[in-house]
């Protein structure tokens, strides 16, 4: 089956998952993103490759953080930025997520970044679009969320250069998490050679083994020796009902403590995607202690977007 | 009416174990003879069926029509011209179109209308409870005096098993059937495809294999209880084959069908989140398609459906989830069921069985079969040429299927209902 985000030669036309995008492609955007870091130390923080160019945020579900860095990071590329907000967009008049996008493209938006809660609509906009407006994913549903997936692994690979040596365990609800898929893929395609996740049954999917993970039941088990241990966020409306008792029991069984983290390598390091419930999935202690590794995360979050937007929309990076 | 003679054709009538080269004859509406000419036989039409096959027209189980309430998406003219075009000449359809049909009346309006267009003929199926709530039992009785053959809740569960076991209690009383799809609701809440590896990694929600065995396992249990008549709709998994041919060994009165499109597609072909393939079943794994390929060859299901729900383009033109259940399948029935039987090595006649004489049987009308006397319902076709799946070459209001784009071989050539000429391929 062709690949929808690559085109005829194999590059990048949108970015939609990290599944079925080829080594190459990932190690090229982490490098493009590496040369855009610098931007930001610059006292002119803009480059012109994008000037000119419209980006369109779509966001058709609530998000702060991803819409903001999003924004940064085209405003740095020196694009126009449009941001469409859902509670005052049309959508919530009834009209079609496609009618939306055909009216901002007749607008001649250029790219679009697209949040959604379905999982595949993103896939769906850009089998939509004219060929040359790109399409990047934000987040859809539970299926994806890749340019989280890669400020993940760039995070790492930073402070963990030697990915084929790593032992990482991914911690908390991979069931509803389209960052635990993109994470997931993007670590096994860079070469990571062990990926943990550590969950109760009612927050694992069926079948996560055949995504390539080893599966914990015991989070003191899991944590043993490994490198890098990335955190998932708990959505409050899942934390109590059928799928777990309550937020207190969650924590004393899954929640990150010192105590716990002590058990990785002494110089793991700790991701989280943001905004972290402090006292749920992870301690206050961790979260600012010495081994996160989560404001760097938001940093580098702004150059690998970039990195993405100049590769789509920038001609040759 | 006019007196028709088909020539030359290879007459496959598995009922009356027919299968040879010989003539039809066709007089005032019924079947008039076999093989040579009666005496006193003129034709007014004669129609030369050298190298095509000439069978009992088809019989669909399930075929949603649209008419009344959603008439943007398919009219009782279009999806009868569909159901001709795809040699179908009668049909059976759930009640669940708006309004709901669970009134005698209605009953009448669309056996009426339907009689009057000339077409495929409709056999509806009435509703088994009050506006399909899974509360009050319908009016069955008058239900049937008005044209219903049986009974059933569409894909609507009842979640309230004395409901469901007082329902059986009163059609058994009346020996009607009652056509039920197993699903477990509450397991299937939300769900949008089969709960496995592609629903795991494209982030869908999963309507597990187990939501069809415990729906499946209380409605075989009510059914030995009642000693009720059922059929069960659209099987979508290798243990609901499994549970099915333990209940018939143990004597249960139960047929059951699957639709055409899980004897070839599974999870997998959803893709890149092909809404075309959001079904209700979903469409599961290689093993349950297996299994249902193997169970329609041994008996154990006894007939294939096309599962026809014409969906207009808008409501497909959305994120998977959102995109409403169902595809076009009244052309797709008598190609997708040649393909199973070419690769399951099956020969024709007993394939063609599945779509003919079994299906009237549990409908319990009279078609699906060239016996002399009966109403002249014909199928001709050409069994190797192919023909493409298009929005063109579809006859359906509806154009969703997701054999879109593909060759399929089984192209029907003539359609005859009640003596009347109703199809001829362009």
């Amino acid at each position: 089956m062709k690949n929808p985000q690559l085109n005829a030669d194999g590059e990048l036309t949108h970015l939609l998952s990290i599944e079925g995008l080829p080594k190459r492609n990932l190690v090229q955007i982490l490098d493009t993103a590496e040369s855009f870091i610098g931007v930001a130390e610059r006292e002119v923080k803009k480059v012109p490759i994008l000037k000119g160019k419209t980006v369109c945020n779509l966001f058709l579900e609530n998000s702060t953080r991803t819409r903001t860095t999003f924004e940064i990071a085209a405003k740095r590329l020196s694009a126009d930025v449009l941001s469409l907000n859902v509670a005052t967009s049309s959508q919530s008049k009834g009209e079609t997520i496609l009618d939306t996008v055909d009216n901002l493209i007749a607008m001649n938006a250029d790219m679009f970044v697209v949040r959604h809660n379905e999982s595949g609509a993103a896939h769906f906009i850009a089998s939509h679009v004219p060929k040359h407006i790109h399409v990047i994913n934000a987040g859809d549903g539970r299926h994806s969320h890749p340019t989280q997936g890669l400020l993940d692994v760039f995070t790492i690979r930073k402070f963990k250069p030697e990915l084929h040596n790593l032992r990482i365990a991914i911690i908390g609800d991979v069931l509803h998490s389209r960052v635990a898929r993109s994470e997931i893929h993007a670590l096994s395609t860079l070469g990571v050679p062990e990926i943990r996740v550590i969950a109760p049954k009612t927050l694992l999917p069926v079948d996560v083994e055949k995504l390539g993970v080893h599966v914990y039941h015991d989070i003191n088990e899991g944590l043993k020796d490994v490198d890098v241990v990335m955190m998932l966020r708990l959505q409050n409306e899942r934390m109590s009902g059928a799928l777990l008792p309550s937020q207190q029991e969650y924590f004393k069984t899954y929640g990150l403590t010192q105590e716990r983290l002590n058990l990785a390598k002494s110089d793991a390091i700790v991701l989280h995607p943001g905004p972290m419930n402090r006292g749920v999935e992870i301690e206050s202690v961790v979260a600012d202690g010495a081994q996160s590794v989560i404001l760097p995360q938001v940093t580098y979050g702004i150059g690998v977007r970039m990195a993405v937007m100049a590769m789509l929309g920038g001609g040759k990076a | 009416m006019r007196n028709i003679h088909i020539k030359n054709g290879h007459v496959i009538d598995p009922k009356n174990k027919i299968d040879a080269i010989t003539d039809v004859f066709v007089s005032d509406g019924k079947i008039l003879a076999l093989g040579d000419a009666p005496a006193s036989f003129k034709a007014d039409e004669t129609i030369d069926a050298t190298g095509l096959i000439v069978c009992p027209g088809l019989v669909d189980l399930s075929a949603r029509l649209r008419e009344p309430g959603d008439e943007y998406k398919a009219t009782l003219v279009s999806e009868l011209h569909a159901a001709v075009a795809g040699g179908i000449t009668s049909l059976s359809c759930p009640p669940d179109t708006d309004p709901v049909l669970d009134e005698p009346g209605l009953v009448e309006m669309l056996k009426h209308r339907t009689k009057q267009l000339k077409l495929a003929k409709v056999y509806p199926l009435g509703a088994l409870t009050t506006q399909l709530k899974g509360q009050t039992l319908s009016e069955m009785s008058q239900l049937a005096a008005a044209g219903c053959v049986g009974f059933s809740q569409a894909n609507i569960a009842i979640n309230d098993t004395q409901v469901l076991w007082r329902a059986m209690q009163y059609a058994a009383t009346f020996d009607f059937t009652l056509f039920l799809s197993a699903e477990e609701p509450f397991l299937a809440k939300g769900g949008v495809a089969h709960d496995g590896e592609v629903a795991t990694r494209l982030g869908l929600k999963g309507i597990p294999s187990a939501a069809e065995a415990l729906a499946l396992a209380s409605i075989l249990r009510i059914a030995q209880e009642t000693n009720a008549t059922i059929h069960i709709t659209r099987i979508s998994t290798a243990e609901s084959v499994e549970m099915i041919r333990d209940a018939k060994k143990q004597g249960l009165k139960v047929t059951c069908d699957v639709a055409a499109n899980q004897l070839h597609l599974t999870e997998h072909d959803i893709g890149f989140f092909n809404s075309h393939c959001h079904l209700k079943p979903p469409l599961r794994t290689e093993r349950d398609k297996t299994a249902l390929c193997m169970g329609l060859k041994d008996g154990t299901i006894d007939a294939i459906c096309s599962d026809h729900a014409p969906v207009d383009d808008d409501a497909k033109l959305v994120p998977f989830a959102q995109a409403e259940v169902g595809a076009t399948g009244l052309e797709l029935l008598l190609p997708l069921t040649l393909k199973w039987a070419e690769q399951n090595k099956v020969p024709l006649s007993s394939a063609l069985s599945l779509i003919t004489e079994n299906s009237a049987a549990i409908l319990s009308i009279t078609a699906g079969d060239l016996t002399i006397g009966n109403p002249a319902d014909i199928c001709l076709f050409n069994a190797d040429e192919y023909w493409e799946i298009s929005t063109s070459t579809i006859t359906s209001m509806g154009k969703n299927t997701p054999f879109l784009g593909l060759e399929l071989a089984g192209k029907v050539k003539s359609t005859i209902a009640l003596g009347d000429i109703v199809f001829t391929a362009q």
